[in-house]
């Protein structure tokens, strides 16, 4: 079997056996993506130097016998939202093209210690903005299941990278969804983590009190191996929470008996895709037969939570993008004359579409006279939203529901309608709100072979229940072992 | 809740966006859609209710001794910077 | 309307950095000098993706300052976002706080000419300073962040100040408190110690304050009153003219000796503040406000009073020792250990301080301690060294840092005061000089100097003047 085929910790284990090195797996997944990449268009830059030398690095430790941990030598891509030393980081923005970071993500250094190869650099949409890839300043990334679709946004370079096999496995980002909706269009895990549970230091930052850093996987197993990599209290992020990490592969293998497992009457909306709702309802049977109880529970407020996100997200937003100026680093306009000038050109040809109607969305929302109005009630409803969720955790143990109203769409369908992009992320934008640990796993295909994914919300810090609840399932529907239909050109 | 091209321009000012007239148009009608759209929000009832201004659930106390790091220094400092004089950044006149 | 039909209102907003040894939200060295943008790192550049960690020694600082200004600390208080752009500020924003600081409602007493005046204070905030650039000859600015990102606490003042004359006061007043308290080196030369005065005018007995101006740049104590007051006239010819004061910074211009409007770098002034969702909030239990309270030193004005009531100082010794902190507490340290303080203080003010100067040598610099200090004032009083040698010893001493003792037998200097020893000397002078003599008998009296100075010749200038006068004119009486 092509050596990209192989989970994250099959690999792991391959290696430990000695049967094949982190150099050759590295090599094999540089192959891959020279063979799909022009079609799926995953990646904005490969490093196969920095790889390979990790790689060798690692197969010298696993040769001296003492590898620098369980995933040492599994090649990795990350979300180009991610700081890396040495190695061009942009958001997916024209505004930091050419931006060659000093110094590393607290993520990524944990990654190069703990001995993971990083393969290069993945699309998404600008500044993490969008739910589709096509709002990423340099081109759209194309679903593996269906190349005519997007592999959802805004972390779609990472969901198709890794159901396409060309990276073992990838970090995301998840601001309103980002991780989970793009794993649901793409049959891949997707899991972000509760609000302070991995560190935001060096993830160049869309909304400070929602972005959170989360894996994305083929497997279950593997998710939770390489969220136990990433998270843990961060001196350099005041947010990170100094909590307890517990060893999420513990319980993986515990099922399901005897839990209560919500439904939420609201997220089954109206216009959602009749065969997603099928598919969710069915999973939510296969619950019930694996000894779990369903209970039918309401989260009244959710409804406004697109409303409530798209305030917060976009002021925030507008903020944290303010340092983009011309003058520090990252482009700067030629012919500006005078300082407004710098600042007003270079941020009008720097930031796409999307990114400028958050920010004025966002200046908007806390300008004079409109804050109480727009930003402070929208964080009112946010405290109301969270006490939704802390009643039905009184009642249940986890949350079901969709992940996305529909299956992945076309790309441009919704491209000109900001709205109904908006409209996209429905389902995930409550759990941001709420900082909840939120997954999307594999639950089923739509006749026409589009993926549909499985949301599951639970407590605060109670990652490692999700995850056997995720297990629980994909043991009885292995899914992830479904290939996408992508000819492979045979490589030169 | 429509945005008038004045607010428009006014918003983009403070925001330092030098738009075209085009996409003053399509903001001003786009960001009117979605003003109208977070408009419900006014008639949830948070009478009372706090606003979650931070969301660090787990008191995180995120405080650091007053103990000094190594700097970048000048050079890595200005590596990315598009136009310096020497050790510092270059910007056209500011005029006070 | 002639000038003083109207009132002044005027109200003060410092700016103390604070003399901790890294910035707020970083590790990079707060030190002053050093290369353009050397202690920068991604977070104070604000670079992307970077978040800000506060230093723990800035919210000590600002509870030192709020409760020995009297205020009230906020058991949670937040930071908020200041958002506007300006080069000197990386990430478009400044970390300031702002419905919810660490300190509120506390007060200052002044001295004016009315006597004692309580200021009130509105409230205390921790923030973090900008950068600084520099205009260069062909037309480019250019930005040093080194400052960017230096710890701040700014104090604003109620609008209780009245005249110009009272807003200076307040100033140094508060300025030697924060000295005091070590917090900041009151600097308002270098810009560490910076203020800004808000200055409205009002017909007398109005109650409603006239519009009011923010004037900005005024860095040195010179400048406050002659700032405030050219304000002060300028908004009362405008008001004269049928003219109407407009809300607006302006800047103050010392060489002109004016204050001008500045097209304001903020002009908006819609700083879109909303609380900072990178910091949690600043917890401060009531615990660790007693822990800071006994921390907190006796502040100039009890001291002042201290030195003046139990040691029986003048009001001019007491504030020349208080004004300095160290030097009142080396003052105290050697007052322990030599009880006339009258006299040590007169040696402080005189012969040490001009010593310090002469060398420009700071009190750390000091090459002894209170023990030798006490030790030869006592010699003096006990007469075993003439006070004009004591100062000859004390330059020794102040040089050298060797034991006094050591000092007087080295130079031989130690006063003969055996009276023995003394009366055979003037024997021998009076038995030499038996004409002088003569004539002092027959009344010419001033051959007594002659013959002083003599005994002092043969007792090389060691004689007890005391003694030498005694016995000579025990003898000279007698004979
Ligand atoms: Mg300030
Ligand atoms: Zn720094």
């Amino acid at each position: 079997m092509e050596l990209t085929e192989l989970s994250m910790l099959q690999l792991s284990a391959r290696l430990a056996a000695g049967e094949t090195s982190s150099v050759e797996a590295t090599r094999a997944s540089l192959r891959r993506i020279e063979q799909v990449d022009p079609q799926v268009r995953a990646y904005l830059r490969t490093d196969p130097q920095g790889a390979l030398a990790a790689a060798e690095a690692s197969d010298a430790r696993r040769r001296a016998g003492n590898p620098a941990g369980p995933l040492d030598g599994v090649p990795i891509a990350l979300k180009d939202i991610f700081c890396t030393r040495g190695l061009e980081t942009t958001s997916g923005s024209k505004i930091l093209q050419g931006f060659i970071p000093p110094y590393d993500a607290t993520v990524v250094t944990r990654l190069r210690e703990a001995g993971l190869p990083i393969l290069g650099k993945l699309n998404q949409d600008e500044f993490a903005m969008g739910s589709s890839t096509e709002s990423s300043a340099f081109h759209p990334t194309h679903n593996p299941w269906d190349l005519s679709r997007t592999p959802g946004g805004s972390s779609g370079g990472s969901s198709a990278a890794v159901a396409a096999r060309e990276a073992f496995g990838a970090l995301g980002t998840d601001t309103g969804g980002s991780i989970r909706q793009p794993a649901a269009l793409t049959n891949t895990v997707g899991l972000k983590p509760t609000y302070g549970r991995v560190s935001r230091y060096g993830v160049i930052a869309f909304a400070s009190s929602l972005d959170q850093v989360g894996p994305m996987t083929r497997t279950v197993a593997d998710c939770a191996a390489l969220l136990q990599l990433i998270c843990g209290r961060d001196p350099l992020d005041a947010t990170s929470a100094p909590v307890e990490v517990p060893d999420f592969g513990q319980e993986l293998e515990g099922g399901v008996k005897g839990m209560k497992l919500g439904l939420p009457r609201e997220y089954f909306v109206e216009g959602m895709d009749p065969e997603v709702a099928a598919s969710v309802r069915a999973a939510a049977e296969s619950y019930r037969k694996l000894g779990a109880e369903i209970v039918d529970i309401s989260l009244p407020h959710s409804r406004h939570a697109l409303a409530a996100y798209y305030l917060i997200a976009p002021a925030e937003a507008s903020s944290n993008l303010a340092r983009y100026d011309g003058i520090r680093f990252g482009l700067r306009a030629k012919g500006a004359h005078s300082l407004g000038e710098l600042y007003s050109q270079t941020r009008d040809q720097g930031f796409g579409a999307e990114v400028k109607r958050r920010i004025m969305l966002g200046t908007y929302a806390l300008s004079a006279g409109y804050y109480d109005a727009y930003y402070l009630k929208a964080q009112k409803v946010r405290t109301l939203i969270r006490g939704d969720f802390d009643r039905a955790f009184a009642q249940v143990d986890a949350i079901l529901s969709p992940t996305a109203p529909t299956p992945a769409f076309k790309l441009g369908e919704k491209s000109g309608d900001p709205l109904a992009m908006y409209l996209m992320d429905v389902l995930t934008l409550p759990c941001n709100l709420a900082g909840l640990p939120g997954m999307s796993i594999p639950c089923g295909f739509t006749r026409s072979g589009l993926p549909i994914g499985l949301q599951l919300l639970g407590r605060h810090f109670d990652e490692a229940r999700l995850l056997r609840i995720a297990r629980a399932f994909e043991r009885e529907h292995d899914f992830s072992a479904r290939r996408p239909p992508l000819e492979v050109a045979d490589a030169a | 809740m429509a945005l008038t091209l004045e607010q428009v321009r006014h918003v983009a000012g403070l925001a330092r966006l030098a738009l075209t007239p085009d996409e003053e148009q399509r903001f001003s009608t786009q960001l009117s859609a979605i003003l109208d759209a977070v408009a419900e929000l006014e008639g949830v009832d948070t009478a009372g209710v706090e606003p979650t201004l931070h969301a660090a659930l787990a008191g995180a106390p995120g405080v650091r001794p007053d103990q000094p790091r190594p700097s970048l220094g000048p050079e890595a400092a200005l590596a990315n910077a598009p136009a310096r004089v020497d050790t510092r950044f270059a910007v056209p006149k500011i005029i006070e | 309307m002639p000038l003083d039909d109207f009132q002044p209102v005027i109200g003060l907003e410092v700016h103390a950095q604070l003399l901790t040894r890294t910035k707020i939200f970083c590790g990079c060295s707060t030190a002053f000098g050093g290369e353009p943008n050397a202690h920068t790192c991604p977070v104070c550049l604000g670079m992307p993706g970077v978040l800000p960690v506060l230093n723990e020694k800035v919210v000590e600082f600002a509870i030192r300052a709020g409760r020995a200004l009297g205020c009230t600390i906020r058991p949670s208080s937040i930071f908020a976002r200041k958002n506007y752009f300006y080069p000197d500020l990386p990430k478009g924003y400044q970390i300031s706080q702002y419905d919810q600081p660490i300190c509120e409602h506390g007060q200052l007493a002044v001295e004016t000419a009315a006597g004692e005046k309580t200021i009130r204070i509105l409230r205390i905030h921790m923030e973090e300073d900008a950068g600084k650039s520099t205009h260069d000859p062909h037309g480019d600015s250019l930005v040093d962040l080194n400052r960017a990102g230096v710890p701040l606490l700014e104090i604003v003042s109620e609008p209780d100040l009245r005249d110009a004359e009272e807003a200076a006061e307040y100033l140094r007043t508060l300025r030697d408190i924060l000295v005091y308290l070590g917090v900041n080196d009151g600097n308002l030369e270098e810009g560490s110690f910076r203020c800004d005065a808000n200055v409205s005018v009002m017909k007398k007995g109005a109650t409603v304050y006239g519009t009011r101006a923010e004037l900005k740049n005024i860095n040195s104590f010179r400048f406050v009153k002659q700032a405030i007051d050219f304000e002060i006239q300028r908004q009362v010819e405008l008001i004269e003219k049928g003219g109407k004061v407009v809300q607006e910074t302006r800047l103050w211009d010392p060489v002109r000796n004016e204050t001008r409007s500045m097209r304001s770098k903020e002009e908006a002034h819609d700083y879109r503040y909303f609380p900072e969702p990178d910091l949690p909030p600043v917890q401060v239990s009531a615990e660790r406000i007693a822990e800071v309270e006994r921390t907190l030193p006796e502040l100039p004005k009890a001291k002042l009073r201290r030195f003046q009531e139990e040691l029986g100082l003048s009001a001019y010794d007491a504030k020349l020792l208080v004004g300095d902190r160290e030097l009142a507490a080396f003052f105290e340290a050697c007052a322990a250990l030599y009880r006339d303080y009258k006299k040590l203080s007169n040696w402080f003010g005189g012969e040490l301080l001009r010593l310090l100067k002469e060398e420009n040598l700071p009190l750390s610099g000091l090459r002894f301690g209170p023990p030798q200090f006490a030790a030869l004032l006592t010699a003096i009083d006990a007469g075993t060294l003439s006070s004009s040698a004591g100062k000859e010893v004390f330059g020794e001493l102040f040089r050298t840092g060797k034991d006094p003792q050591q000092i007087i037998s080295d130079k031989g200097l130690a006063q003969v005061s055996d009276e023995g020893a003394v009366e055979k000397i003037v024997d021998e002078i009076l038995a030499a000089n038996a004409g002088e003599v003569e004539k002092y008998k027959a009344g010419k009296k001033q051959v007594y100097g002659f013959l002083v100075g003599q005994v002092m010749k043969a007792m090389k200038g060691k004689g007890n003047p005391g003694m030498v006068n005694a016995l000579l004119k025990r003898k000279l009486g007698e004979g």
